[in-house]
C-alpha cells in the first residue's frame, strides 16, 4: 500500500475563488492510501515546495497528489521537489483543479465537489503508480536541414557556427530557394541578390556544411539523436566533383527553346542548364526530358566541348545512407496555381501575371532585364492594377484558395508598386486590398511611403472580373469605402497569389511522423511556447513550412531551430521519456497489430524462447517496444487485442482506477 | 447435398500424407451424434477411412485449430477449407498466429451447413441418427419412421446469407471455385438497428441472459485466439468473474464483440456453437455493418496483410461529427 500525501493549492484566488480548498483537502484525507493531506497558498513556490518535501519526510510518503494547475504548468515542478526530496519523480500525480475545475466553474460548491472527484481520481491513480526511470541515449552529433531556401540556408550556417555538422538537402539542383528569386526585400529594399548569394557562398564553403542538392529525403527511421537517413541523390547527369561551372555546355546546347522555371517561364534555357550565375553548388544539370541525347542518343555536344569530363549521360539516381541527431524541416512555400482563378483571366492574358513573376520581370537578371515590360508584346505597361489576397483569407472559396491569411502579400504588393513608382512615375499604380495588415517593424511606414509619396492608389475592395479587351485587360473592380463599380483598362495585373507549403512536405511529415495542420503546415509542439520544435522529438521547423512568413520572421525563426538543434547536439547523451509502452510477454499474440499503428516505429517483433507449463518449450513471436523510441503516443495499447501492451505511468488499470474514482 | 463427396476427400488426404506432403490431417469425426460432428487431427490412412466424416454437420471452421496444431506438427498439417473458413485462414495468418509454411491448405465448395435446431424444431428432440444423402433422413426415439427434410430448408442462418461461396486462400482447390455473393446478411441487424432503444435492450436482455458462461463462443471464434483471454486472466480482474447485475451478463459478449471488431471475418462460428442459440453473429455484423458505411467496404481476411479500418488512418477518416448523418444515409 502507498502512503500517499496530498497537497491542494489555492493558487491565490486563482483556485481558492471557486473551490474551497480546506473542503478538499480534509475530503482528500480518507481516501485510500491517503495519510497526510493540506493546503496552501502557492504549493509552488519556495515554501510550498518545502511543505511537500517536508511531508515526505516526516510521513514516509510513498506517493503525492498535488491538486493545482494543469500538468503542463507544474508537472515539472513538482517532480523536481519529490526527487529532491529523494522520491521517485513518477510517483506524483498532478488533479488539475485550475484550468480544469475552478476556472471553468462560478459556483463554488460545483467547484469544490469536481475537485475533490479529480483529486480521488488522482489519489487512485497514484496508488497504482510504479517508481520509473528514464533511460539513456547517445546522440549523433550531426544535423540534417531539408530545404535549401534561406530558412534552412541560416539554420545551417547557425548550426555549423556553432561547430556541428550539418547537411543540407535540397530537391533543386540550387540552394538558395524563393529568395533567390526575388528582386528587393521589404522593408528596407535591398537587392535580394545582395544579401542572400553570399550567405549561398558561405555554405559552399563551410567545412561543417555539406549540399546535397537535386537531393530527397527518401527514408527517414529512429528517433531523436538517432535518425538514420536515406538521401536520394537524383541523377543530374553530370558529375559534381568534376564540373567547374564554366558554362560552355550551356552555351553550345543546341536544345535552347526548354521554358527557364527559375524564370516562372517566362524565357527559355538550354537543355544542360546552371540555373542562375549565383547557383550553389554551380553544376550544370542535364534536363533528361528535354536533352536528345538521353531521349533519343543523338547530340552528345555538351560532352565534347566539357572541358572537365564532368559529362556522364548513364548516371543514376544514388542513395546515401547518414546518421544523424536532429532534422530541421525547412521545405518553404510555393505560390498556389492560378488554375482556378478564372475570373481574372490568368489562363487567357500572358498580361495577368503572379506577384513572384512580377519579381522576375523586375530583377536585373530576369527575363526583360529588370526593365518592366508586358510579357505579351514587351511594351511598358502605364496601368497596372494589383490584386491582392488572391485565394488567400478564402472562406467562401476554400475549394479554390485557402482560409489563412498569407502574410507577406501586402508587404511585397506595396513594395512592388511603391518599385514601379520609382522607376516608371508615369504608371498608374492600383492596388485593390481587403485589408493592409502590416504589422512589422518598419512595416506600416513602409506602406504609407507607398500611398503617401509615391502616390500608389489603394482602393479597398475586390477585382470581380478581369477580361481581356484588345491590348488592354478591362478590370471590373468594386470600390468598397466610396460604395461605387470601378472599370479599369490595365496593361498589366498583378495577382498576389496566396503561399502553400510546398508538396514535399506532406510525405516528409508522414517519413517523420511530424504532425500538420489541415493545410499541410507543419504544427509546433506550442504555438507560443515552443514554435520552432515539432511535436515529433528531434524534429524542427524553420521558415515557412510551419506558416506564412516573411524573411525576416523566417531567418529569426531559423536562428531559433539552429539554437534548439545545437541544444540538442550539445548533449552527449538523451534522458528518455519513461512513460513509454511495454509489452508484457506472456500475453502478446505476435499479431502485429501495434506495430502497424506505431506512428514511431518503436515495435518490433521476435521470436521468443517460452518454457511452457508442462516444461517444454515454445517459440512464439512477441512484440518487444524500443523504449529510446516510443514516444507514449499510447495507440499500441488501445490497439492490441490481447491487452498486453501497455503504458508505463498511464496504465490502462491506472486510467480505470482513475474512472473508478470519478463515478463511484 | 454437398458436392464434393467424402471419399474424394479421403482419397485427397491419402495420397498427401503418402507422398510426404503433410504429417496429419485435420477432419471431422463423428461425435456422441451424428449432427455434433467433431474436429480432430488424423495421423494415417487408417484412421481417416474408418472415421473421417464429411457431410452436412461438417460446419467447424479449422482455421483456428491451426494456432496449436500446426505449431506441434511435424511436418505440414493438411487442413480443408470451406469458403467462408479461408477468410479466418486469411485473418489470422494476417496476425501472425500460425506458420503457413507448416499448412498444406485444400479448399473445398461447400453448399451450406445445417441448423441441427432447425431439424429438431421439425423432428423433436431424440435424434438417434441422422442420415446425410441427397436428403436428410433422421430417425428419433420417438417415431418408427425416419423424418425426410430437404437440407435447403435447414440450413444455418450463416449459410442460408452466405457471403462467399470463393475461396480467399488454398493450396490446392478440390471441385468448382464460387463467387462473392451480395448476401442480405446485413438485413437481420437493419431490423434491430429500426427498433427504438428500449425495443432493442429488451431483444438482448432476452437474447442474452439465456447465456450460460459457458465460452463456447470464445473458445470456436478464430479471432479469439489470445494467449491470455481476459477472461481467464487473474491480474484482469475479470476472471470468470459472475455477474452482479443483469445487465453486467452482457457485458461478456459486448466486450468479446469489442474485442473483434475489424477482425471478425463474420464466419459465424458463435452462434453455431452457442448451447443457448443465442444470435450473437449479430453483434459482431453490426460491428461490421458500421464499419463498412463509416470507413468504407472492409472485409476481413479477404487478404492477407490488411489493414483493418478500426486500426489504420487515412485522411477521409470521418470526423466524429459527421458519423449520424453518415449512418442516416445508408440506413
Amino acid at each position: 500500500m502507498q502512503r500517499v500525501g496530498v497537497f491542494v493549492c489555492w493558487c491565490g484566488s486563482n483556485i481558492a475563488g471557486t473551490v474551497d480548498v480546506q473542503a478538499v483537502s480534509d475530503a482528500l484525507k480518507n481516501e485510500p492510501g491517503v495519510v497526510f493531506s493540506t493546503n496552501y497558498q502557492y504549493m509552488c513556490s519556495q515554501a510550498g515546495q518545502d511543505i511537500i518535501k517536508n511531508a515526505i519526510a516526516e510521513y514516509k510518503l510513498t506517493g503525492i497528489v498535488v491538486c493545482s494547475c494543469s500538468p503542463r504548468m507544474h508537472e515539472a515542478t513538482f517532480r523536481k521537489t519529490a526527487a529532491a526530496a529523494g522520491l521517485n519523480p513518477y510517483m506524483v500525480e498532478i488533479a488539475n483543479i485550475r484550468e480544469q475545475c475552478s476556472w471553468v466553474h462560478k459556483d463554488i460548491l460545483t467547484g469544490t465537489e469536481k475537485a475533490i472527484i479529480l483529486g480521488k481520481a488522482a489519489v487512485a491513480k497514484v496508488n497504482l503508480n510504479a517508481p520509473l526511470t528514464p533511460g539513456e541515449t547517445p546522440v549523433t552529433k550531426r544535423a540534417l536541414v531539408i530545404g535549401g531556401g534561406i530558412a534552412g540556408i541560416q539554420t545551417a550556417l547557425d548550426i555549423a557556427d556553432a561547430g556541428f555538422p550539418v547537411d543540407i538537402v535540397e530537391k533543386n539542383p540550387t540552394i538558395g530557394g524563393k529568395m533567390a528569386q526575388l528582386d528587393k526585400t521589404f522593408p528596407t529594399l535591398d537587392c535580394a541578390a545582395c544579401i542572400l548569394t553570399p550567405k549561398m557562398v558561405d555554405v559552399a564553403q563551410n567545412e561543417n556544411i555539406r549540399i546535397f542538392s537535386f537531393s530527397e529525403v527518401a527514408k527517414i527511421k529512429g528517433f531523436v539523436g538517432n535518425f538514420d537517413v536515406t538521401i536520394k541523390k537524383k541523377a543530374r547527369y553530370v558529375k559534381e566533383e568534376l564540373c567547374t561551372g564554366c558554362g560552355a555546355c550551356t552555351e553550345k546546347c543546341p536544345m535552347k527553346k526548354v521554358p527557364n522555371e527559375f524564370n516562372l517561364g517566362m524565357d527559355t534555357r538550354s537543355a544542360i542548364y546552371i540555373p542562375f550565375a549565383q547557383a550553389v553548388p554551380k553544376v550544370a544539370r542535364i534536363d533528361p526530358d528535354a536533352c536528345n541525347m538521353l531521349k533519343k542518343g543523338k547530340c552528345g555536344i555538351c560532352s565534347k566541348v566539357c572541358a572537365a569530363g564532368a559529362i556522364d549521360y548513364t548516371q543514376k539516381d544514388q542513395y546515401i545512407e547518414e546518421k544523424y541527431g536532429a532534422i530541421v524541416v525547412a521545405t518553404g512555400f510555393n505560390p498556389i496555381s492560378m488554375d482556378k482563378f478564372d475570373e481574372f483571366a490568368y489562363s487567357q492574358s500572358k498580361d495577368v501575371i503572379t506577384s513572384l513573376e512580377f519579381e522576375r520581370l523586375t530583377n536585373a537578371a530576369g527575363p526583360t532585364a529588370g526593365k518592366l515590360l508586358r510579357p505579351s508584346d514587351h511594351k511598358h505597361p502605364h496601368t497596372i492594377v494589383f490584386v491582392q489576397c488572391v485565394g488567400s483569407r478564402c472562406d467562401s472559396c476554400a475549394e479554390k484558395g485557402k482560409e489563412y491569411c498569407s502574410k507577406i502579400c501586402c508587404m511585397y504588393t506595396a513594395k512592388h508598386a511603391m518599385l514601379t513608382r520609382d522607376k516608371y512615375p508615369d504608371t498608374e499604380v492600383y492596388v485593390f486590398y481587403i485589408d493592409v495588415r502590416t504589422p512589422g517593424k518598419n512595416f506600416d511606414e513602409f506602406y504609407r511611403r507607398a500611398v503617401e509619396e509615391y502616390g500608389v492608389k489603394y482602393i479597398k475592395g475586390m477585382v470581380g472580373k478581369v477580361t481581356p479587351e484588345g491590348d488592354k485587360l478591362k478590370v471590373q473592380a468594386s470600390d468598397l469605402l466610396a460604395n461605387r463599380q470601378l472599370q479599369i483598362d490595365a496593361d498589366l495585373v498583378v495577382l498576389a497569389a496566396a503561399i502553400e507549403p510546398d508538396k514535399s512536405a506532406r510525405p516528409l511529415a508522414t517519413m517523420l511522423t511530424a504532425s500538420m495542420d489541415t493545410n499541410d503546415f507543419f504544427t509546433e509542439a506550442h504555438p507560443k511556447l515552443r514554435p520552432v520544435e515539432s511535436p515529433t522529438a528531434g524534429v524542427f521547423l524553420s521558415g515557412a513550412c510551419q506558416g506564412p512568413k516573411d524573411i525576416p520572421e523566417t531567418v529569426s525563426q531559423a536562428g531559433a531551430a539552429a539554437s534548439k538543434v545545437i541544444g540538442l547536439l550539445a548533449k552527449d547523451k538523451l534522458t528518455g521519456n519513461p512513460c513509454v509502452a511495454h509489452s508484457d510477454e506472456m500475453m502478446c499474440n505476435g499479431c502485429s497489430t501495434c506495430e502497424r499503428v506505431c506512428p514511431y516505429g518503436a515495435i518490433t517483433y521476435e521470436d521468443k524462447e517460452f518454457r511452457m507449463p508442462d516444461r517444454t518449450t515454445k517459440i512464439r513471436r512477441v512484440a518487444s517496444v524500443n523504449p529510446a523510441v516510443c514516444q507514449g503516443c499510447g495507440a499500441c495499447t488501445v490497439a492490441c487485442p490481447s491487452g498486453a501492451m501497455d503504458l508505463k505511468g498511464f496504465a490502462s488499470a491506472q486510467i480505470m482506477a482513475e474512472v473508478d474514482a470519478i463515478c463511484k | 447435398m454437398q458436392t464434393i463427396t467424402r471419399d474424394q476427400l479421403i482419397e485427397k488426404a491419402v495420397s498427401l500424407l503418402a507422398d510426404g506432403t503433410v504429417s496429419c490431417v485435420l477432419g471431422w469425426q463423428k461425435g456422441e451424434f451424428d449432427y455434433d460432428v467433431t474436429p480432430v487431427l488424423f495421423k494415417n490412412a487408417d484412421e481417416l477411412k474408418a472415421n473421417f466424416v464429411w457431410n452436412d454437420f461438417c460446419g467447424a471452421n479449422f482455421s483456428k485449430y491451426l494456432v496449436t496444431k500446426a505449431e506441434k506438427a511435424t511436418g505440414k498439417v493438411l487442413v480443408f477449407l470451406k469458403p467462408c473458413d479461408t477468410y479466418s485462414f486469411n485473418q489470422l495468418l494476417t496476425e501472425h498466429r500460425f506458420n503457413r509454411e507448416k499448412v498444406y491448405a485444400v479448399g473445398i465448395p461447400c453448399e451450406g451447413m445445417v441448423d441441427v435446431a432447425k431439424v429438431k424444431a421439425i423432428c423433436g428432440d431424440g435424434i438417434v441418427s441422422i442420415d446425410c444423402g441427397e436428403k436428410l433422413s433422421v430417425t428419433t426415439l420417438y417415431g418408427d419412421e425416419p423424418t425426410v427434410i430437404d437440407a435447403k430448408d435447414v440450413l444455418a442462418e450463416r449459410c442460408i446469407n452466405c457471403k462467399s461461396k470463393k475461396h480467399v486462400a488454398y493450396d490446392e482447390l478440390l471441385g468448382e471455385e464460387g463467387e462473392v455473393i451480395a448476401s442480405d446478411r446485413f438485413d437481420e441487424v437493419a431490423k434491430l438497428e429500426a427498433m427504438t432503444p428500449d425495443e432493442r435492450f429488451a431483444f438482448w436482455q432476452g437474447e442474452l441472459s439465456r447465456c450460460i458462461r459457458c465460452n463456447a463462443c470464445r473458445d470456436a471464434c478464430p479471432a479469439c485466439t489470445c494467449e491470455k483471454c481476459v477472461f481467464d486472466n487473474p491480474k484482469s480482474g475479470v476472471e470468470n468473474k459472475s455477474p452482479a447485475n443483469s445487465f453486467e451478463e452482457k457485458m461478456f459478449h459486448i466486450i468479446r464483440a469489442f474485442h473483434v471488431a475489424g477482425r471478425c471475418t463474420d464466419c459465424g462460428e458463435c452462434s453455431r456453437v452457442c448451447p443457448q442459440n443465442i444470435p450473437l453473429h449479430l453483434l459482431n455484423r453490426k460491428f461490421i455493418k458500421d464499419i463498412n458505411c463509416f470507413y468504407g467496404e472492409y472485409q476481413a481476411g479477404a487478404e492477407v496483410g490488411s489493414r483493418a479500418p478500426l486500426v489504420d488512418y487515412t485522411t477521409d477518416d470521418l470526423e466524429p461529427g459527421e458519423v449520424f448523418d453518415r449512418r442516416d444515409n445508408n440506413a
